[in-house]
């Protein structure tokens, strides 16, 4: 036991929790005016710091007996949730400094909540998973409710406090039952433990019990129903925050248990898979139809997608896991997109939530309305558009999996699900006009000029996201 | 008669069904919820323990310690949002957190 400890790959954790903790000193410090912006650039420049590190790493390593694994699945998904933080941190500038300023608690949580993330993605044991899980989900109750005086904001910080608390008891008891009927919490040490033949009915129960905690997190059907309130009721750069990163931060962590735990029992956890899959990508289809409000139609948008992210991982290949990397990777640039859109619909000095008032945005702010009317294509999945290929991946890796009806259904609800997208479309260009909103704010524009043009651009050099994907998937077989 | 793993693993599993249809039965109030919560968390550290009496291996226990914090910064934040929640609408009956349809 006299293992040299090396402290290096664990850099980018340190540097988010030691980050945050300074800044709540600069915060407390700095003059009243002023603080909250500058802990806010300072935390972005401290998740660029991370990112940077995270890049730095090479191969394959473990920490802590295995408890805590940096390869290059752990990286690429680190980056996507950094930038998903990063970028959801910044757009949300304009917004407090309307609503009476930044508190520069805000950007403080979401470090801690970030660190959090990459401690979930980067767990390769049952205990690491929970802590990283909770310093996720602690920090995001508190920004859910961080519009102390709303009383929408406060019940949506409630619901998520219940529904999430519940769902970590579940995971827990889950993986309680696993590691005593294994007798280890180590996940290499699951998967040698786990028998294909003669599995045990307790290592089942525990592994659904796993499972229900992860579809809490990822919002997949049947346990979806806390993200339309949430999503309706935080403030909107929270629900840019909840849309992207934290998805990221819970579908790696689902995907690495089920394929380095529990290898063994693949046509087990694979039946699990394909119902939350097919119920998410439904009830995303369906229910977002008749839905007015725009964070609460995001949020079964978000159901949706997660249900076809699934479809990926349902395949259980490689090919499945790289298609898995693809669609999160093109969801986040979508999502962040989106919000930037949704953050800067404000007229005399009010959010506006409804889609309704989006009517004739086409003549009042044409170029919002086209990068707009770019991103709901791709969510619809029309192809040439970055959203097209992340379904297209995900099918293909399901149908060479011989889960043919997985992947006709799949279709035909993106197909269902492209209705209410392209009312949004509609509504822009063929509508009456309403009042025009006011100018969008520069970091929004840049962030959706940004996402745009990835989004219309990605089909001509798709190829370092795919190989990036690749690379990733491959570490985990 | 001796008291053995399975009946540990009974009474965990008595007290995390307890605290389950205490969270979606419970028509009064919130801090019901809250209680509940704690049974279920406490439900996993009986499993844990008589898991690792069971295997004589220290990391259940250790789980159980880690657990056991995480449950009390859970429940500061928890009863920190029900009092900012109870502070702007005045009533912490679960019959009357509908603002949100849903």
């Amino acid at each position: 036991m006299t293992e040299q400890l090396n402290l290096l790959p664990l850099l980018p954790e340190l540097t988010l929790a030691l980050g945050a903790m300074a800044l709540l000193m600069v915060g407390v410090g700095g003059r009243a005016e002023t603080r909250g912006e500058l802990v806010l650039w300072l935390s972005v420049a401290v998740l660029a710091l991370a990112g940077v590190f995270v890049t730095m790493g090479e191969g394959t390593v473990t920490l802590f007996g295995g408890s805590f694994i940096v390869d290059p699945f752990a990286r690429l998904l680190k980056v996507l949730a950094l930038t998903g933080a990063g970028v959801a941190l910044i757009m949300s500038r304009d917004f407090w400094r309307n609503d009476g300023g930044m508190k520069f608690e805000y950007p403080v949580l979401l470090l801690f909540a970030t660190t959090g993330m990459l401690m979930m993605i980067s767990a390769s044991d049952l205990i690491a998973l929970y802590v990283g899980l909770e310093l996720q989900s602690l920090a995001l109750y508190v920004v859910a409710a961080f519009k102390r005086d709303s009383a929408r904001s406060s019940e949506a910080g409630l619901k998520y406090f219940v529904l999430g608390a519940l769902s970590s008891g579940m995971l827990l008891y889950g993986a309680s039952l696993i590691y005593g009927f294994t007798g280890s919490t180590e996940f290499s040490q699951i998967a040698n433990a786990v028998q294909p033949s003669g599995t045990n009915l307790g290592l089942i129960f525990g592994l659904v019990f796993l499972l229900t905690g992860f579809a809490f997190k990822i919002s997949a059907v049947p346990f979806h129903m806390w993200t339309p309130d949430v999503y309706e009721g935080a403030p909107t750069p929270v629900t840019a925050f909840f849309a992207a990163a934290p998805k990221i931060a819970a579908m790696a962590l689902f995907v690495r248990v089920v394929i380095s735990a529990f290898p063994a029992v693949t046509d087990q956890w694979q039946q699990i898979v394909i119902f939350l899959s097919l119920a998410s990508m439904a009830l995303g289809a369906f229910a977002a139809i008749g839905q007015t409000n725009i964070k609460r139609l995001m949020a079964y948008s978000s159901i949706g997608h997660m249900g076809f992210a699934l479809v990926g991982l349902a395949a259980g290949t490689e090919q499945g896991v790289q298609g898995v990397i693809v669609y999160l990777a093109i969801y986040l640039v979508m999502t962040l997109g989106t919000f930037a859109v949704i953050l800067s619909l404000r007229r005399d000095g009010k959010m506006v939530e409804d889609i309704d008032q989006l009517a004739g945005l086409s003549r009042t702010s044409p170029l919002m309305a086209l990068a707009l009317a770019i991103l709901l294509f791709s969510l619809a999945g029309i192809p040439p558009l970055a959203g097209f290929f992340a379904k297209f991946y995900v099918f293909l890796a399901a149908i060479e999996a011989k889960l043919y009806l997985l992947a006709v259904i799949g279709v035909l609800l993106s197909v269902v699900g492209a209705f209410y997208y392209l009312r949004i479309v509609k509504i822009m260009y063929f509508d009456a006009p309403v009042e025009g909103f006011e100018p969008m704010p520069r970091l929004l524009a840049v962030v959706l000029g940004a996402a745009g043009l990835l989004i219309m651009f990605f089909f001509v050099y798709p190829s370092p996201l795919v190989a990036a994907a690749g690379t990733a998937a491959k570490s985990l077989f | 008669m001796t008291v053995g793993l399975s009946h540990y693993l009974t009474v965990a599993a008595v007290v995390f069904t307890i605290g389950v249809f205490g969270i979606f039965l419970n028509r009064k109030n919130v801090i019901v919820i809250l209680m509940s919560i704690e049974l279920i968390l406490l439900a996993v550290n009986i499993n844990l323990v008589a898991f690792s009496a069971f295997h004589g291996d220290l990391v259940g226990q250790i789980f159980t310690l880690i657990v056991l914090t995480v449950a009390a910064a859970e429940a500061a934040i928890g009863l920190a949002i029900v009092v900012v929640y109870f502070r702007v609408r005045g009533t912490i009956e679960v019959a009357d957190i509908d603002h949100l349809k849903g």
